[in-house]
Parts: structure tokens; C-alpha cells; sequence
């Protein structure tokens, strides 16, 4: 028996043999359900909900479609054919995984462990755990270079950026950059890593050639005090010219021009926006709300919140497959 | 041998290029001070468990800070060392001070009581850092210029009682105050939280532990608590004892609050929010376990020693006593931790919990202060009740 959140277990039934599921679906992970929620994409309506693994926490899709999430209570990954809604395998993520990426070539999956403050190297297809590196307490973040050569793990209790060499799995630098660093994102020329510092208000820009910071963002918002500001979630746009940060607390989520590193728009979204994601023509920005348990759709063109959607118990990722 | 020398020195470059780490060249010296003969940390009084009692030896949660930070103190160059010193008495504790004070210690830490505290704080020149004495006279009258407080003070305790009170809307209390000088003591803050919050409170009894039938109107939880009508039973217990057996045994059918039912702690192993599982997490496997308020107080004195030792990997010492002043810690409550300019006090959300899980969070949402929502809990500066200038 798994626990189907918020809406009756019988739609989740009928959705799990329901063929082309997948047409403009929103995947929702959320800590507490051991199950996704699911959300059309037109209707921005609930459609059902497909179990998962235990604490499903850092979703994303794999490079050729299929639904990855960590679970951190059964410490595997469940891929998800999303056309079919059934788990294809489960792959050994090693003691509680939180976040992760893939390689390039989808091969190697790099997972940050919280408890034990590692990152191994899986291999996607067999599962071993390839190497592991010790890095600073309750690493988070994790994020390849476009090439594949270079893996930056965020560690919350050091606020440092590890900077991995992925060859030899060696760390090559130790970044300081705010208080708990939390997600990454690489500008689209591979020049720029951003990161979201939660108890700094803060992003931290750092240059992927010489791993110096280069550049600060700190964020401000009407009403709301410095320590209610915790950046977490961020994404670019393909062009690289803007950056959407959800700013935990502060119940906002920023709209930032990359090039002038500067906020242009807040919007309002639900409580303790965590995550954020776009959807494919970059027209709809998905905000996680940890704390209202909703998911916040906001129209990028307007800055503006369109509706907000109840998902399971604490939410914390989404992937959008079109 | 001239070649020999060259390939060695070689060597040793090629080997410091391929750490990332350097070897630890400065080394921040600590020493934590603490009773040779504690009774709180006897086993009859650790298997009772009262919330709001240590559950074991401070060194436990500043060994965990210390050792989850091994990373950024490597990478810093900097290491972190800790002297654990037992004293018997007052003399004792201010000779062991002056001694640390004479060996590099750069920074003390104390689970002492108030006087102890102050003669400790006295003795020496060093930033002394309190980890487990709750009594506001060590914020007010007897603040230092130099002592730190971790642990919340007890009007921080009271204040976040009474908040969260008024967020319920019970605003009668019964008020029940045990006999010892320090339950008058606490007594009083939670007077001054009762009145700062404008709860009343409908009446006020002494109470006592015992089964003489003569005494049965001081002792007998129902005669008690019967004769007034209230919204909750504010208990004032240090003891414990008599306060766990309050929780329905109430003529009324009303909350029980202090240190019995629902309780204001630094605190609990429960708490499952901003990556506290995973501190609980690492000090369970560490100590066989759960962390408690007091737990986390001492760890925070080891995150304090961490945070300015990479602050300022270097030293000297002067620096890190700057730092200390300066840099705000991560406590896992969700906001940056920083020690109050006037009374040293480290300002810090509370949790409101029954023992079996974190209720709430206090300060209450909605509260509004003119700088700092944390500074609602606790002696606010307006009040200037630490006339040391620090």
C-alpha cells in the first residue's frame, strides 16, 4: 500500500494503464508521499499520481526522456518510462542521496549522499558505485560541466563549492562562496557557475576558468527582512540571459538578468518556493512551494502567477515532460 | 646527497600540489570547563529525560561540530583542538581557567553554573562561551563583556511560551512555582513574559512534592489546580518531577505548559526541518543518543570555534575574539544565528515542543520587532538591563 496524496488511489490506478500519459505532464516529487503528482501541463489540473521510491526528493530527466528521482529513504534512483508511467529499474544511489546529475552522455550519474558527505560516481547502467569522494557535511548540489569534465558539489555545513575533476575524482578546488550554498546553474558558455547561497540572500557567481568568485548577487525583497530571503532552486534560460531563483521564505521567486546581474522582476509565489523549472518554449516557470504543499505556475512574459496547483506533502522537485 | 636533496625537495612540492589541503599551520586552542561531579548527568536523573535537562556530557555535541567541520578546517589550513577539563569546585574552575588561559587556550567554554561562570569569566581575558547555563542574571546584572551565551535564557524560554500562548488565544493561566530558589527565579521571567505578551494570570501556587495528607493542598494536582477557571496550567519546575505528573491530571480539562506538556527548548531530536535530521542524525551515531537542547548548545559552541577559526585561518587570537562578535552561525534552525551586541546572548528560534515532537516555532508567525523578529524572545536592548559595554 503506498499513500496516494491528496487525490483518491483509484485515479491513480486507472492512470497507471492510460498509453501516452506522458503529453504535457508535470512530475512532482514531494518528501512525504513515496509517490509523483501528476499535472497536465494544459489544464494545470491534478491528474493523478504514480508511487515512486521512499522520500523522493531531486528529479530530472535523463538525456534520453525518462524520469530520474532520488529517493533518499531507499537510496536508489527509479527511473520512470514517463509513455508507459512504470518503473523500469531502480539504480543504488548509495546512503541518502539527495541530489544528483548525469553525464553527458547519460552514463554516470554523480549523487551527493547527505549523511555521510560524499559524492559517488554510479554507473547508470550497472549501478556499482564507480568512486566516491569525501566532501564537505551534507553535500547538496550537484552539477557536470557541459563537457563532462568538471563536477561542482555544493556542502552546506563547509558553504563551500567542491570542484571536482571528474577523471581522476579528485578535488582540484575548495570554493568559498555564502552560508549554505544550496543549487547550481552554468551559463549557457560554460563561463559562469551561479550559485544559491540559503542563508545569504545571496547568489554567488564563479568562474569556471580560474574558480575565483566573480560576482555577487544579493537579493532584496519589500517586506521581507535578509534572514527571511533563502535563495535554494535556480535556472537559466537556453540563451543564457535570464536566471529564475526561488527564494525559500521570502515566498518569492526572482527573475534575474544574467548579463547586468540584476533582479528585474519578483513574483509572488506559495510558501518556501524551492525548486524551479521551465518548461520547454521557456514560457511557464514551475515553482516548488516546500511549505504550502502547491506547486506555483508563473507566466514568465508577465511575471506573473498564473495558478497554484496542490501537490503531495512537502514538495521538492518538478520535471515537465511536453 | 646534493642531488638526493634536490629529488626530496621535489617531491615534497609534487606531493603539496597534488593535496588540496594544506597541513594545519595554526591551531585554535579550546578548552571546555565542566563539573567533576555533576548531578545532572547522573543515570537516575539522564533515564528520567526531563525536557529542558541535559541529556549527557557537553563535550559530546562540541565533539560533533568539530568533527563534521574536519573539511573546511583542512581546506582553511586551520585546526580546531578541545581540552575537556572536569573542576570540583569554584576555585577550581577559575585556577583551571587561569591554566588553559597560560597553555594557548584561545577560547573557553563553560557548562558551569552562574557563579562558577562569572569566576571563570573573571579570571581570564579570553572569550568564554556559556553552553548550558540558563539564568538571566547572567544577561542582566552579571552580564560580561566578554561571555557568550548558547543556550537560550530562561526569559527566551518564557517569552517563547507566552508567545505562543497569545497565538492560541489562552490567555488566563494558573500559574503552579515550585519551591526551590531557582523555581522563584524562573518564576519571575515567566512573570515578566506573561506581562510582556499581556497574558494574565488568574492565579498563583506554590506547590510541593508529597504524599502527607496535611500538605495535600500543596501537593494534590487536582486540589491545584480546582477554584478559578483558566485557558492553560503554566508549571514553574526545575526539578521535574512533579511537573511530569501534571499532564491530565487537571480538575479542568486545560493544556499543561512550562516544563511539562508543551515546553520551550533550543531544541529536539524531532524537529525535521532545515537539515536538522541530519545533525540529530550525525550526533545519534556518534553518542547512542537522542540531542538534546543542551546538546545542541554545546554544539553550537563547537560550530562556534569552527565558524571563526575559518573566518580567520590565520588568528591571532584577537581576531578570532572579533569573529566571535561578528560572523552569525548556522544552528540547521533556518535563519543566521547571531550574538546579541548587548548582553551576548546568541538570538536563536525555539521550538515549542510535548516531547514527542516539535509542535511549533516560536517567534510565532506574525510577529513583528523593529529590527530582528528573533529579539522579540528574550531582553531586548531597549530594556538595557547589561550595562557592559562589549
Amino acid at each position: 500500500m503506498h499513500h496516494c496524496p491528496r487525490i483518491p488511489c483509484a485515479a491513480a490506478l486507472t492512470l497507471a494503464g492510460a498509453a501516452a500519459l506522458a503529453q504535457g505532464t508535470a512530475y512532482v516529487t514531494s518528501e512525504k508521499d513515496d509517490a509523483l503528482t501528476l499535472i497536465d501541463t494544459a489544464t494545470l489540473a491534478v491528474k493523478g499520481t504514480l508511487a515512486t521510491c521512499k522520500r523522493a526528493r531531486h528529479v530530472q530527466l535523463t538525456p534520453d526522456g525518462k524520469i530520474m528521482v532520488a529517493c533518499t529513504d531507499s537510496h536508489v534512483a527509479d527511473v520512470i518510462d514517463p509513455a508507459s508511467g512504470k518503473s523500469l529499474r531502480r539504480i543504488p544511489m548509495g546512503e541518502e542521496p539527495e541530489a544528483f546529475d548525469l553525464s553527458p552522455d547519460g552514463k554516470t550519474i554523480y549523487v551527493s549522499n547527505e549523511d555521510e558527505g560524499a559524492t559517488s560516481f554510479i554507473d547508470a547502467t550497472s549501478g556499482k558505485k564507480l568512486k566516491s569522494v569525501k566532501v564537505g557535511k551534507e553535500p547538496e548540489g550537484v552539477k557536470v560541466s557541459a563537457d563532462g569534465k568538471t563536477l561542482y558539489v555544493t556542502s552546506e555545513v563547509a558553504s563551500m563549492v567542491h570542484v571536482i575533476d571528474t577523471a581522476s575524482a579528485k578535488i582540484v578546488k575548495n570554493v568559498k562562496v555564502g552560508k549554505r550554498p544550496r543549487r547550481m546553474a552554468i551559463t549557457p558558455d560554460g563561463k559562469e557557475l551561479w550559485v544559491t547561497n540559503e542563508l545569504d540572500a545571496s547568489v554567488t557567481i564563479v568562474s569556471t576558468t580560474n574558480h575565483g568568485v566573480v560576482g555577487t548577487i544579493k537579493f532584496e525583497v519589500k517586506g521581507a527582512r535578509a534572514e527571511d530571503i533563502s535563495p535554494v532552486g535556480i535556472q537559466m534560460t537556453r540563451d543564457g540571459k535570464r536566471a529564475f531563483v526561488a527564494l525559500g521564505k521570502a515566498n518569492h521567486v526572482a527573475f534575474v538578468d544574467v548579463a547586468a546581474r540584476k533582479v528585474t522582476d519578483l513574483v509572488l509565489v506559495g510558501k518556501r518556493a524551492w525548486n524551479v523549472t521551465l518548461d520547454k518554449a521557456e514560457a511557464r516557470l514551475w515553482v516548488v512551494n516546500g511549505l504550502s504543499d502547491d506547486v506555483t505556475v508563473v507566466d514568465v512574459a508577465g511575471a506573473k502567477a498564473i495558478k497554484s496547483i496542490p501537490v503531495g506533502r512537502v514538495p521538492y522537485g518538478v520535471v515537465i515532460v511536453e | 646527497m646534493r642531488l638526493l636533496r634536490f629529488v626530496s625537495a621535489a617531491l615534497t612540492v609534487l606531493a603539496a600540489l597534488q593535496s588540496v589541503h594544506a597541513a594545519p599551520a595554526v591551531t585554535l586552542k579550546a578548552t571546555l570547563l565542566r563539573p567533576g561531579d555533576d548531578s545532572r548527568l547522573e543515570r537516575t536523573r539522564l533515564e528520567r529525560a526531563y525536557l529542558g535537562h541535559p541529556g549527557g556530557a557537553a563535550g559530546d555535541g562540541i565533539q560533533v561540530a568539530i568533527d563534521e567541520s574536519q573539511f573546511e578546517l583542512e581546506a582553511a589550513g586551520v585546526a580546531v583542538e578541545l581540552a575537556n577539563q572536569p573542576v570540583a569546585s569554584l576555585e577550581a574552575a577559575r585556577a583551571a581557567a587561569v591554566a588553559a588561559e597560560k597553555a594557548g587556550a584561545a577560547v573557553l567554554l563553560t557548562d558551569l553554573s552562574a557563579a562558577w561562570t562569572l569566576a571563570v569569566t573573571d579570571a581570564v581575558k579570553l572569550p568564554v562561551l556559556n553552553l548550558g547555563e540558563a539564568a538571566d542574571s547572567l544577561r542582566q546584572q552579571d552580564c560580561r563583556a566578554r561571555l557568550y551565551h548558547l543556550i537560550p535564557s530562561e526569559r527566551m524560554r518564557s517569552d517563547a511560551l507566552a508567545q505562543t500562548l497569545i497565538g492560541r488565544k489562552w490567555t488566563k493561566l494558573l500559574l503552579l512555582v515550585g519551591p526551590s530558589p531557582q523555581d522563584q527565579l524562573r518564576a519571575a521571567a515567566a512573570q515578566a513574559s506573561i506581562k510582556r505578551y499581556g497574558l494574565q494570570v488568574v492565579a498563583s501556587k506554590p506547590f510541593k512534592l508529597s504524599a502527607d495528607p496535611r500538605e495535600r493542598d500543596l501537593a494534590n494536582p487536582l486540589l491545584l489546580t480546582a477554584g478559578s477557571a483558566y485557558d492553560a496550567v503554566w508549571v514553574v519546575d526545575s526539578d521535574g518531577e512533579f511537573a511530569r505528573s501534571l499532564p491530565y491530571r487537571t480538575v479542568l480539562p486545560r493544556p499543561v505548559v512550562g516544563d511539562a506538556g508543551l515546553v520551550a527548548l533550543a531544541w529536539h531530536a524531532q524537529f525535521e526541518r532545515f537539515g536538522a535530521p541530519q545533525v540529530v542524525r550525525r550526533f545519534a551515531k556518534a553518542h547512542q543518543r537522542p540531542m538534546t537542547a543542551h546538546d545542541w548548545a554545546a554544539w553550537m559552541g563547537g560550530k562556534a570555534l569552527v565558524t571563526v577559526a575559518t573566518a580567520a585561518p590565520k588568528g591571532p587570537a584577537a581576531a578570532w575574539a572579533l569573529a566571535l562578535a561578528k560572523t552569525p552561525l548556522d544552528g540547521s534552525k533556518g535563519t543566521n544565528l547571531s550574538f546579541r551586541p548587548w548582553d551576548g546572548q546568541l538570538r536563536q528560534t525555539l521550538l515549542l515542543t510535548d516531547g514527542q515532537g516539535v509542535i511549533s516555532q516560536a517567534p510565532i508567525e506574525g510577529l513583528l520587532h523593529r529590527t530582528n523578529v528573533l529579539d522579540t524572545l528574550g531582553a531586548d536592548e531597549p530594556e538595557k538591563l547589561c550595562k557592559v559595554a562589549r
